[in-house]
């Protein structure tokens, strides 16, 4: 199953919080990306189990938000803003070049595994315009060459400073705990993600592809991932 | 000259304020006291005698909001605070979270004795993790000094906050379908009423909150009505944030007493236009908030002010556009934002969005035709009230207000076979 026995116990945790079990649905989808790297068929079913819902109420639910997602996401996810303000500032061109760099459509993640390029709507950061984002902590008003040198800096699995890392603004160093934190349950484990990187066995259980995204950049042709490619999974067995 | 005031942005300078113990030295939490010396029923009262209206956009009196939650129904009352700021061109709850998150716990505390709430909820955008961290962290502390959890600093209130993240989806700022969401539900919008007062989250009585609402609350328990009507107008007192971004020298937030003059907030506090550029349209709330023009900068930013000019206050998130911008190649972004956010339910919002984008995707293409424009004017009559909340709307702002000021620019698009301002996007491509 998608969730160890101890990630379970932290799952059970989250359903404890709420006047009802549901309200946990969110924070334990973002535990099963946390571990998995996305919502595979294999964590629908297990949040369906927890939750006592079905696995087509858990998966109606993970479809409707952009941020669970349908095949593993790189260990750093660039957000590129696509609205106004940011476009007016050059967003566009950012979000080119860097899937241009990492020779995949927007959405997509590179050979490596490393970074996955997104272009996103407004972020409310929009005086900080062109906004980009690594694992969700802001770069702001960058020009496209200073994009693509955090972009380099990334695919060398180094992770430059935040906009306001003096104020204390920190980036997430790898999605895995991004997710893990978004579920609610504070700082990631060291040893999140260790050896769970999505197995093409695991992604042979339910329907399989999956559903595409609801997404604009899905229009662009980006390609659906082959069953059980297990396409882009990050190297997390390398980490701590 | 309306000066700028110095409420909600306070503790902003302090770059230790997120400390709890730093924000005690600035008068944090001193609203507890003397709230808890008052009974929950005067506090209502409080806030409706102050006049402050919801800082989310919509602008409703807040006090009246918390007078209509349904009592002795035998169920909690739950406050969810609304952080899903999402709304294109506003980033003010942000940088709060970020600058002084205690000011959000403050106002959390004494909101929820007013109601009678035990159990809070603050539903936080998914994709902004320093506002996230900053606010984990003022409850973690929070919890620690007492401050929540068990009969806070003896007052025998009880109270617990969950922070609850969501996953993006901008609908989720619409108060219904957030609370869907927070029900671990497709993030849709339900029909009203029942209103949220009555049935809300879990059936029970509910208010949502913005988060500059509930940051407002602690400073007229402390500072009292007088002190907060002596800003603003009667119809809308008080301070309020603006964000201010787009073709300005000084992007960022002002904080000014509502009814500030628009020019003194672009051309003051913001700085005026970035390289000696001409002003030709700005929004006073948002993308769903129609846009005005340089003739509009005397308008008192109030609701009655914006509303008396053709739009609307919405979250005073101010977009200021210069004579390079193509109001096509605008309304085509924001119009790809509502179609991309439209969440389903209604086939007005899903079908009139898509409809729309594709017809500007291709006036600024060049393939449009002469008819387009009488086109996109009869969807947005066809969505404008007969969507099932307020994003149908907001999406056809943009484009009722463009063609309404600068309908000339959509003509030049057909006849000119596109788009005659620099960097113009030939096909529409990956969007």
């Amino acid at each position: 199953m998608p969730l160890s026995d101890q990630t379970l116990t932290r799952a059970k945790e989250l359903i404890a919080r709420y006047p009802q079990p549901r309200s946990a649905l969110l924070p334990i989808l973002f535990l099963l990306q946390a571990e998995d790297g996305y919502v595979s068929p294999a964590g629908v079913a297990q949040a369906a189990q927890l939750l006592g819902l079905t696995k087509a109420e858990v998966g109606a639910v993970a479809t409707f938000y952009t941020m669970f997602r349908r095949r593993p996401v790189g260990k750093y996810l660039v957000s590129v803003c696509k609205t106004l303000p940011c476009q007016l500032r050059g967003s566009r061109e950012i979000s080119a070049a860097i899937a241009e760099r990492l020779e995949v459509p927007l959405g997509g993640t590179d050979q490596s595994g490393t970074v996955t390029v997104e272009e996103v709507e407004c972020l409310a950061a929009c005086d900080g315009a062109p906004v980009v984002q690594v694992n969700t902590e802001n770069y702001e008003r960058l020009t496209t060459e200073e994009a693509m040198e955090l972009l380099e800096s990334l695919l060398r699995d180094e992770v430059p400073p935040p906009t306001f890392a003096a104020d204390g603004s920190v980036t997430e160093p790898s999605t895995a705990g991004l997710h893990w934190r978004l579920a609610g349950l504070g700082d990631p484990p060291a040893t999140l993600g260790r050896g769970v990187a999505a197995e093409p066995a695991e992604r042979s259980i339910g329907r399989e592809p999956s559903p595409p995204e609801p997404t604009e950049q899905r229009e662009a042709g980006e390609p659906q991932p082959a069953e059980g490619s297990g396409a882009a999974a990050p190297e997390r067995g390398d980490r701590t | 000259m309306t000066d700028q005031v110095k409420v909600l942005t306070s503790r902003w300078g302090d770059n230790r304020a997120h400390d709890l113990d730093r924000f005690g030295e600035l008068d944090g939490y001193a609203s507890l006291d003397a709230a808890f010396d008052k009974s929950p029923e005067d506090l209502v009262q409080l806030i409706k005698d102050s006049g402050l209206r919801g800082r989310g956009g919509a602008g409703f009196p807040t006090g009246m909001k918390w007078g209509f939650l349904a009592k002795g129904t035998g169920k909690p009352t739950y406050l969810v605070v609304n952080a899903d700021e999402s709304e294109p061109g506003t980033f003010k709850d942000m940088e709060l979270l970020e600058r002084d998150p205690h000011a959000l716990v403050e106002g959390v505390i004494v909101s929820s004795y007013a109601i009678g709430c035990r159990n809070a909820f603050i539903y936080l955008r998914g994709e902004c993790g320093w506002p996230g961290r900053r606010l984990q962290a003022a409850l973690d502390a929070a919890y620690d000094k007492g401050l929540l959890g068990r009969d806070i600093r003896g007052s025998g209130f009880d109270l617990d906050v969950v922070l609850h993240r969501g996953a993006g989806a901008y609908i989720c700022g619409e108060e219904t379908a957030l609370l869907s969401s927070l029900e671990g539900q497709r993030g849709q919008p339900k029909l009203r009423p029942p209103f949220p007062a009555v049935e809300g989250l879990y059936r029970a009585p509910t208010t949502v909150n913005n988060v500059e609402t509930i940051a407002t609350v602690p400073w007229i328990i402390r500072k009292g009505v007088d002190w907060f009507r002596s800003m603003g107008s009667d119809k809308s007192p008080g301070p309020k944030l603006f964000s201010v971004s787009g073709d300005v020298v000084n992007p960022g937030n002002f904080e000014f007493p509502l009814g500030v003059p628009a020019r003194e907030v672009i051309m003051g506090a913001a700085g005026g236009m970035r390289d000696g550029k001409t002003l030709k349209a700005w929004t006073p709330g948002g993308s769903s908030t129609p846009m005005l023009t340089a003739d509009h900068l005397d308008t008192p930013m109030d609701f009655e002010g914006i509303q008396g000019a053709g739009s609307l206050l919405g979250t005073a998130a101010v977009m200021v556009f210069s004579e390079d911008v193509c109001m096509v190649r605008a309304c085509l972004n924001f119009t790809e934002f509502y179609a991309h956010e439209s969440c389903g339910k209604c086939t007005p919002c899903r079908e009139g969005t898509d409809w729309m984008r594709k017809i500007l995707g291709r006036l600024e293409s060049g393939q449009g035709r002469t008819e387009d424009m009488d086109t996109l004017k009869d969807i947005c009559d066809a969505i404008f009230g007969r969507s099932f909340c307020a994003l149908g709307d907001g999406a056809t702002s943009p484009i009722v207000s463009a063609l309404k000021h600068f309908r000339d620019e959509f003509d030049e698009h057909v006849s000119g076979g596109g788009c005659p301002f620099p960097g113009a996007r030939v096909a529409v491509g990956a969007h």
